[in-house]
């Protein structure tokens, strides 16, 4: 336990050591050591409590639970006082109404609420510490140097790293109390804290898009905030207050399948399906370590985590395939709309939200071998696309721009943040890597569930658009140019450090992955399904034998070979000169210049969103009609 | 389940199977059109002689990208004809296709650059039919192992017609026959210049070819599948549907790659939605 | 016999013809010829041709770009000036404007005359550059392994 509590409180020392911290060098250290702590606490859980299956623990719920309380409260005041100062009602009206739900069931209901074991621990928790542990404490260290260069490059921005890093830690603390808390209270919690954090962080810079984009994040957010509340308040109405998550997965489905629902659509709303996707792509406005951790290791996989926790409840129920529906056809449309989208940052955005409804997908199914690809698409998705978002980041900064078209023959100018990126992106969408295997095991997962296969249907159109966008994306980085300066020297070595860890981490996780799923994933889903799912031995010898040729052939560049002469690229007989520019028509020098496809007139933004908006807000409601019918007049 | 002869045979044997089978194409093309055409072994003189020219290259990478595509196209083939999991095989052959595909982006070139966004554009617009094929054949045989599906004692194409047209569909894609030959073709046909192959020459070009014979016999023994509960039918069928898709070839002009890829996905969703609810229906019945 | 002459892919570039012979060179590919018995494709790219067909008089516009096709191609490569214009000039010879036959630009291999060429005479040339393909072969395998001096001399002018 004491590895538990300090998971969740050291995080918050720091981000107390953050306010008061006066120069840089005492910053860089601070944030380096409790990086380096945390991953190694980390570390220490999976080593002490890997094969301990479900630990629970009493830890003094009674005062915690009035400390939170009153710090909810404050939280009420802080919003309410920034809704009005902005002018945003809707925001007001919201947070007025989950804090009087949350109010009146303090005051009425939380005597007779009795929870024995506020905190727990499994393996899937000790995953989740893993991931937010390792990616996040990497992110805090890469946003030591990208910060330091993002004031560099954006004067008119006022200096308050002192109060980013503070959100950043008290967000990872938050996240650990998320994953740790088995009371419901304790979990809404820490929730509304990882809301209020990425609502500050996304509003960092004070332009008036980041504001707006901030509010647009906190009403959809706090609209979940409202379903949690009513969930909760659903549930400590009941004559027998149910209040543990343990409690809940051990009840009948009837009892709690309509506040599981409500969770459910917070769970939706933070994980940014369809229809409030537009939150998480709006969060791009703010600095690069925000979105890598918004993206990867906190904010979203809240979101999915307690959809996957909650996922028995939602097996073989209606409500449960329209989840999965939602997840589903999230995933399509996103990967569609990321087609289209040249924006590098925007395109890593639209990609999370479409992985996310795979594992909404997966969680909505909820059988033992879609929750099997929905852990390992969690782990396999946290480390590909925080690797990602930290080297656009980088070359961010270098070439001045995010749009996948500056970044042509990104690999002649940056070759290692390039080379990272490949890993990165091949690490998305190619086998034999993580994101690959997962695929692999949710189609599996699909198909043996009943109406699996059209979600397997989905699923194959889904994945062919994440092929399109994903490597037209690897040749722009690829394409050889002439050459050109190396603008890699400039980059910081805390960002260094963050970017060959992460790259490390994309490829070890692909060799030891069935280590992974062997002590950890298996053990999970035994003890909460009595089954388990694994991939074959023949299938990991043969997805190992093409990990080492992906890893070998790239040395066949160094080998000696035989004499062969370079020939330019053949432009229609045109002489170029060393810049590919030629002279044209009436002697006017042109420069060749090369662009991707974006097909926008099939797979434009506005247009898809609108049609996914539609359906899965009418999905939304179906689901909970039929929770309604299932849990209340059936 | 890996059988060792299975891989080798493929090895050897593909290259000249798929060689001939690239030599007597274009020998009936060539009759179709009402003339004598080239000698049966002609791709093999091709290659032959790319082998002799000099090695010219665009870059120093192109040559890695074309081996890895080579590598990884047989290593498709071996594990099919090994009798593996037929998902993994589709996956590698992606893997394969997209290395073909960075090849020709990596040469800083305008048409092997439209080619290769044409390459992509073809493989998003089969690559659903091809995994809805595997799926089929899971939810028939209840494996996703080609040994077993191959082992299956009853004719699979009968459950799954619809499926099979869509695989027809999308293998004229994947063999780079007319109508659907868009980033590059075959035989003396020309489409912005020579698609993704434009920028390899010599005996880079020459390794593509083999890759070439290699896929075309590895898409053959998919088609395979379908019929393999009796060999013999199996083959005579193999053949009709490389007939077929002769005919399509000589007879259909080149399509623009917006209908490639509406029509491709539009097959591919009618008939593997319409197959696979049939047999959900059927077995729940 | 290498592999080399069972195989000649062919790339044909105009440079400044009446059309007239490349309607000619058009023709040995139809079924009336079918060249492709000889296992001969026209690839319209010369990083995959053996044989350069040039038709014309090769004018100050297109100079550079038949010299650089040839550089281009793979060695071993042979050209083949196809027509009177591409040989010597024909009835241009004098003009301000052209060069006057492809041999002021690169090396060529075989002159098929005629105006136009005729098919028959266009495919006899072209398998008597299979004969000289073969030679540049055996020259390039027994000389320096295949950099021929006009080739290195096209790589400074690039």
């Amino acid at each position: 336990m004491q590895l538990l509590l300090f998971l969740i409180l050291g995080p918050l020392i720091t981000a107390f050591f953050m306010l008061l911290v006066r120069s840089e060098r005492e910053r860089d250290w601070i944030v380096k050591l409790s990086a380096l702590g945390i991953g190694a606490v980390t570390a220490l859980l999976l080593l002490t409590l890997f094969d301990k299956g479900l630990l629970y623990y009493a830890f003094a719920a009674e005062s915690t639970g009035l400390l939170m309380f009153f710090i909810e409260m404050a939280i009420a005041f802080f919003i309410l006082y920034l809704g009005i100062k902005y002018k945003n009602y809707l925001v007001v009206s919201l947070i007025l109404l989950q804090s009087a739900l949350m109010l009146y069931l303090e005051v009425v209901y939380s005597p007779a609420i009795d929870v024995k074991y506020t905190l727990f621990i499994d393996q899937f928790s000790i995953i989740m510490a893993l991931i937010i542990g390792i990616i996040g404490g990497l992110i805090c260290v890469y946003a030591l140097g990208y910060m330091r260069d993002f004031h560099r490059h954006n004067k008119d921005i006022p200096d308050r790293r002192n109060i980013f890093f503070f959100f950043m830690f008290a967000f990872l603390s938050a996240m650990f109390g998320l994953v740790f808390s088995n009371n419901l209270l304790w979990v809404y919690f820490f929730w509304e804290i990882t809301t209020l954090c990425s609502f500050l962080l996304i509003g960092y810079t004070k332009t008036g898009e980041a504001t707006r984009n901030a509010f647009t994040a906190l009403w959809m957010n706090l609209l979940g905030g409202v379903a949690f509340a009513l969930a909760l308040l659903y549930l400590a109405i009941q004559p027998a207050p149910i209040m543990g998550l343990n409690e809940i997965l051990a009840s009948g489905k009837a009892v709690v399948l309509v506040p599981v629902v409500l969770i459910g659509f917070a769970g939706l709303t933070k994980a940014a399906q369809l229809p409030f996707s537009s939150w998480l792509v709006g969060a791009m406005v703010a600095p690069t370590p925000v979105s890598a951790l918004l993206h990867s290791s906190t904010m979203v996989k809240a979101g999915v985590y307690i959809l996957v926790r909650l996922a028995p409840v939602f097996q073989a129920t209606f409500s449960g395939y329209v989840l999965a529906f939602i997840g589903a056809l999230t995933f399509l449309i996103a990967s569609g709309i990321a087609i289209s989208q040249s924006n590098a940052k925007r395109v890593l955005a639209y990609s999370t939200i479409a992985n996310l409804g795979l594992i909404v997908a997966c969680a909505g199914i909820g059988t033992y071998e879609a929750i099997w690809a929905a852990i390992l698409l969690i782990i396999f998705h946290a480390i590909s696309k925080s690797l990602l978002f930290l080297a656009v980041g980088t070359v961010e900064h270098q070439i001045e721009s995010r749009d996948i078209e500056d970044m042509n023959g990104l690999i002649m100018r940056m070759p290692k943040v390039a080379a990272m990126m490949v890993i990165g992106i091949a690490g998305m969408f190619l086998a034999p890597f993580g994101m690959l295997i997962s695929k692999w095991a949710a189609i599996q997962a699909f198909i043996d569930a009943p109406f699996g296969f059209i979600f397997v249907i989905i699923l194959a159109f889904g994945s062919a658009l994440t092929l399109f966008f994903w490597a037209k994306w690897l040749g722009r980085l690829l394409v050889v140019t002439p050459a050109r300066e190396n603008l890699e020297t400039r980059i910081d070595l805390n960002i260094w450090i963050a970017l060959i860890s992460l790259a490390g981490l994309t490829a070890i996780t692909c060799f030891i992955f069935p280590v992974i799923s062997g002590t950890l994933i298996e053990p999970f889903l035994l003890q909460n399904y009595g089954n388990f799912a694994r991939l074959s031995q023949d299938n990991i010898i043969i997805m190992i034998m093409m990990l080492f040729l992906i890893v070998l052939l790239p040395l066949s560049i160094l080998l000696p070979r035989r004499k062969h002469r370079q020939l330019k690229p053949y432009m229609g007989g045109m002489t170029t000169n060393a810049d590919m520019s030629y002279t044209g028509a009436i002697n006017i020098k042109r420069e060749m210049k090369l662009s991707n496809y974006y097909l926008n007139s099939w797979f434009g933004e506005v247009k898809l969103r609108r049609i996914g908006i539609y359906l899965c807000t009418v999905l939304i409601g179906i689901m909970f009609i039929m929770a309604v019918y299932a849990g209340v007049i059936a | 389940m890996i059988s060792l002869i299975g891989i080798a045979v493929f090895i050897l044997l593909a290259p000249v199977i798929g060689g001939l089978i690239a030599g007597v194409d274009r020998r009936i093309s060539a009759r179709m059109q009402g003339r004598v055409g080239p000698p049966v072994l002609q791709p093999f003189y091709d290659v032959g002689k790319l082998f002799e020219k000099e090695i010219t290259v665009a870059n120093e990478t192109q040559r890695f990208y074309a081996f890895s595509y080579f590598v990884f196209m047989i290593f498709t083939g071996a594990l099919f004809f090994s009798g593996g999991n037929i998902l993994l095989v589709i996956f590698a052959l992606t893997l394969a296709q997209i290395f073909l595909v960075l090849g020709a982006y990596s040469a800083y070139s305008p048409y092997s650059h439209v080619g290769a966004e044409r390459e992509l554009i073809q493989i998003m617009a089969y690559e659903p039919m091809v995994i809805l094929t595997a799926v089929g054949f899971y939810v028939v045989t209840k494996s996703f192992d080609v040994a077993t599906i191959a082992l299956f004692d009853q004719p699979l194409v009968l459950f799954l017609p619809g499926i099979f047209a869509g695989f027809i569909y999308i293998l004229t894609i994947k063999l780079r026959k007319s109508p659907f030959d868009i980033s590059t073709s075959h035989h003396a046909h020309q489409e912005i210049v020579k698609g993704v192959t434009t920028e390899f020459s010599g005996p880079t070009l020459g390794i593509i070819e083999v890759t070439h014979w290699y896929e075309t016999v590895f898409l053959l023994g998919f088609v395979y599948l379908f019929f393999a509960f009796s060999p013999i039918i199996g083959i005579i069928a193999v053949i009709l549907v490389y007939l077929l898709e002769l005919v399509i070839d000589n007879a259909s002009a080149r399509v623009k790659w917006q209908f490639v890829m509406k029509s491709s996905w539009a097959i591919a969703a009618i008939v593997s939605v319409v197959n696979l609810a049939a047999l959900y229906y059927l077995r729940m019945v | 016999m290498s592999y080399l002459s069972r195989s000649p892919w062919i790339l044909h570039y105009d440079a400044t013809s009446c059309n007239g012979c490349d309607i000619e060179v058009l023709a040995c590919l139809t079924p009336m010829y079918d060249v492709e018995r000889f296992g001969i494709i026209n690839t319209g790219n010369p990083k995959h041709a053996d044989i350069f067909l040039l038709t014309g008089s090769v004018n100050e516009q297109n100079r550079e770009v038949v010299r650089n096709l040839y550089d281009q191609m793979p060695n071993p490569k042979v050209v083949v000036a196809i027509g009177i214009c591409a040989t010597s000039g024909g009835v241009f010879r004098e003009c301000y404007n052209v060069a006057g036959g492809i041999d002021k630009i690169i090396p060529v291999d075989v002159y098929v005359p005629g105006c136009a060429a005729r098919p028959e005479s266009i495919i006899d040339g072209i398998v008597m550059a299979l004969g000289i393909l073969e030679r540049k072969r055996t020259e390039m395998i027994s000389g320096d392994k295949g950099v021929q001096p006009e080739l290195q001399q096209g790589g400074k002018a690039q």
